[in-house]
């Protein structure tokens, strides 16, 4: 059997490699995608945990973590459409009309 | 039914179940309704309609959390808690939204945008929150956080046309979904510490054994993601952006609502766990959020961005209520807490509704350069506006004062003398803004034409309101800190709940803090 330890290191280095991602890319897909990869290591974290604790609870999490990424990517294309459609960009340094 | 085993028959939700999520439902029901409407009806009149309909959902949802109140308890299997605490909460969130639709009429068809959503998602978002402040289960408290955190990242977006709108709509959901990957991390590792998701569980198996490193891990990573929802530097850097660019009604719902929920949860995580090591953590936030919030906001000649430093600087004061740590001190930091987001609630939702109007098409008229003469060219309006950024400062008479005293007094109390201090001396930085605004408007003869237009009815009522309420917090402070007091003892940890309980047997009574 893999100790726990094994998915507890990939699941954090799957969330490194994601703030990562969206700290250092500058196109909004690669940074919404980058988000989608914090929360599949997050998940690999819940399965893992859940079989260690012989629980049932970290698995549904799962699922409800997946659902509400659902949603939220079918919020976060429409934004990124209408950002698009306003500005014809898709990098993230040209939608600066706000200061920062 | 007989031949299930007996753990199926305990999951089927009663009646009582559904009675303790009854102010949720009522405002789906009403948000779903919103929707199919829209379509229905002709477009030149939907809009009024539609917001009708959702200021009867919003007025439902208030009797429905008032029929709530009386039937206490755990539902759903130990995923919802009705209590004082929870029952607090839904008042205000209800009630803030019934502000924010009454003001938005008006501004809708300002704007010229049509689109009954905007109705649906308020009620939908509001569902969220109120989901969030009744929650036990670190799952629903997921679930409430998403529902409110997408339904206001597409109302910060909805001048679909400008570009500043989507501009602040992409970023407020970049960093909110990077901030909730960040909450979401800390819950898995806070199961995997204790192997519950359940808040009473998790604090009971904290306090039993010794507590391991990675549960400080994992309270350190949910602060993270609940300290962006709350705007609290380090993590207020989105605040201005998104607030210059969302509908000014929305900045005054997401200010306000969003953020109780928010500290609602805080609240039930950090005491009802009784969260090892948090004191350096919320200090240091605290202390931060104070002192960059009002020293930003120095500088901002926009009026929504300065409103939205001051916000960063409010959840820095409303932060000092909770590095109480002692049992006894705990009562009176999370009442002054609570007291503090009912009182920021009115008075910035005051002040917004105020922007929101004067701002006029497209959101011409938002600098403080454009408030010059607005005394003497529009005697009321300016006077609305000039008491709530008296309640903001936390002038006597004004729910503002009486926030603030609170939660100073709480802090002196727990020999907090360096973060009131702190927060004294901010609270005096902040008066200067705050006047500057009221300077401006009295003090200064107008440069160029600014067209003011007479206040609407819906507008009228809704400032009436929050005029009322931030009065009625300012002078009557009693009756409202009394019933937080009472409920702040429901959410400490079991044993020091049975220690509170003797001292006081009184029954809690439900009081709007509207």
């Amino acid at each position: 059997m893999v100790p726990l330890s094994y998915y507890l290191v990939l699941s954090g280095f799957l969330f490194a490699c994601g703030v990562t991602g969206f700290l250092i890319k500058r196109n909004i897909i690669t940074i919404f995608m980058s988000i989608e990869l914090m929360l599949n290591g997050v998940n690999l974290s819940f399965v893992a945990f859940a079989a260690h604790w012989h629980s049932l609870a970290g698995q549904v999490f799962v699922f409800f973590v997946m659902v509400v990424a659902a949603a939220e990517a079918a919020v976060g294309l429409a934004i990124i459409i209408a950002v698009y459609r306003t500005r014809e960009t898709l990098n993230v340094d040209q939608v600066n009309l706000l200061k920062l | 039914m007989t031949f299930l085993p007996a753990a199926v028959l305990q999951a089927i939700p009663q009646s009582t179940d559904y009675i303790r999520i009854l102010p949720e439902l009522v405002l789906s029901v009403f948000g779903i309704v919103v929707m199919l409407l829209e379509p229905l009806v002709d477009e030149e009149k939907s809009q009024k309609l539609l917001g009708l309909v959702a200021l009867g959902g919003a007025v439902a949802g208030l009797l429905a959390t008032w029929y709530m109140a009386r039937s206490p308890g755990l539902a759903f299997s130990n995923m919802v808690k009705v209590d004082g605490f929870s029952v607090f909460f839904h008042f205000l969130v209800i009630a803030i939204a019934a502000v924010v639709i009454l003001s938005s009429f008006d501004y809708m068809a300002v704007q010229g945008i049509r689109a009954g959503e905007y109705y649906a998602l308020i009620l939908f978002g509001v569902v969220g929150m109120a989901l969030m402040s009744s929650a036990v289960e670190l799952v629903l408290i997921f679930i409430g956080l998403e529902i409110s955190s997408i339904s206001t990242y597409i109302l910060t977006g909805f001048r679909r046309n400008e570009a500043s709108s989507s501009e602040s709509s992409l970023k407020y959901f970049l960093l909110g979904s990077f901030a909730t990957a960040f909450f979401l991390y800390g819950v898995a590792l806070m199961f995997g510490a204790t192997g519950f998701t359940n808040i009473a569980l998790i604090s009971q198996k904290l306090q039993s054994g010794p507590v391991e490193l990675l549960v400080y891990v994992a309270m350190a990573l949910m602060f993270v993601g609940l300290g962006f929802k709350v705007a609290a530097a380090p993590f207020h850097i989105w605040t201005p952006d998104v607030y210059e660019g969302a509908p000014a009604p929305i900045v005054g719902f997401m200010s306000t609502a969003p953020k109780a929920a928010a500290f609602a949860v805080l609240l039930r995580v950090v005491f009802t766990i009784n969260a090892p090591g948090r004191f350096w953590l919320i200090w240091i936030a605290a202390a931060f959020s104070m002192t960059l919030g009002n020293v930003g906001a120095l500088v901002q000649t926009n009026i929504k961005r300065l409103l939205a430093y001051s916000s960063i600087a409010h959840a820095g004061y409303l932060l000092v209520a909770f590095a109480m740590i002692a049992p006894d001190n705990s009562v009176s930091g999370i009442s002054a807490a609570m007291f503090y987001a009912a009182s920021y609630a009115a008075m910035n939702v005051g002040a917004f509704a105020v922007i929101a109007h004067f701002a006029n098409t497209g959101e011409r008229y938002v600098t403080l350069e454009d408030y010059e003469g607005l005394g003497r060219s529009a005697p009321l309006l300016a006077a609305t506006l000039t008491i709530f950024l008296l309640s903001l400062i936390g002038i006597p008479m004004t729910g503002g004062f009486f926030a603030k005293f609170y939660v100073f007094s709480a802090a002196v109390k727990a020999n907090l003398i360096w973060l009131t201090l702190i927060g004294v001396i901010n609270s005096a930085i902040g008066a200067y803004y705050y006047l500057r605004i009221v300077v401006v408007m009295y003090m200064r003869e107008p440069r160029k034409p600014v067209p003011v237009t007479p206040v609407p009815i819906g507008l009228g009522a809704a400032l009436a309101i929050s005029i009322l309420a931030t009065l009625y917090l300012g002078i009557l402070p009693n009756q409202v800190l009394q019933y937080a007091q009472q409920s702040a003892k429901e959410i400490l940890p079991q044993q020091a709940a049975t220690f509170a309980n003797s001292t006081e047997t009184e029954p809690a009574a439900p009081v709007s803090p509207h």
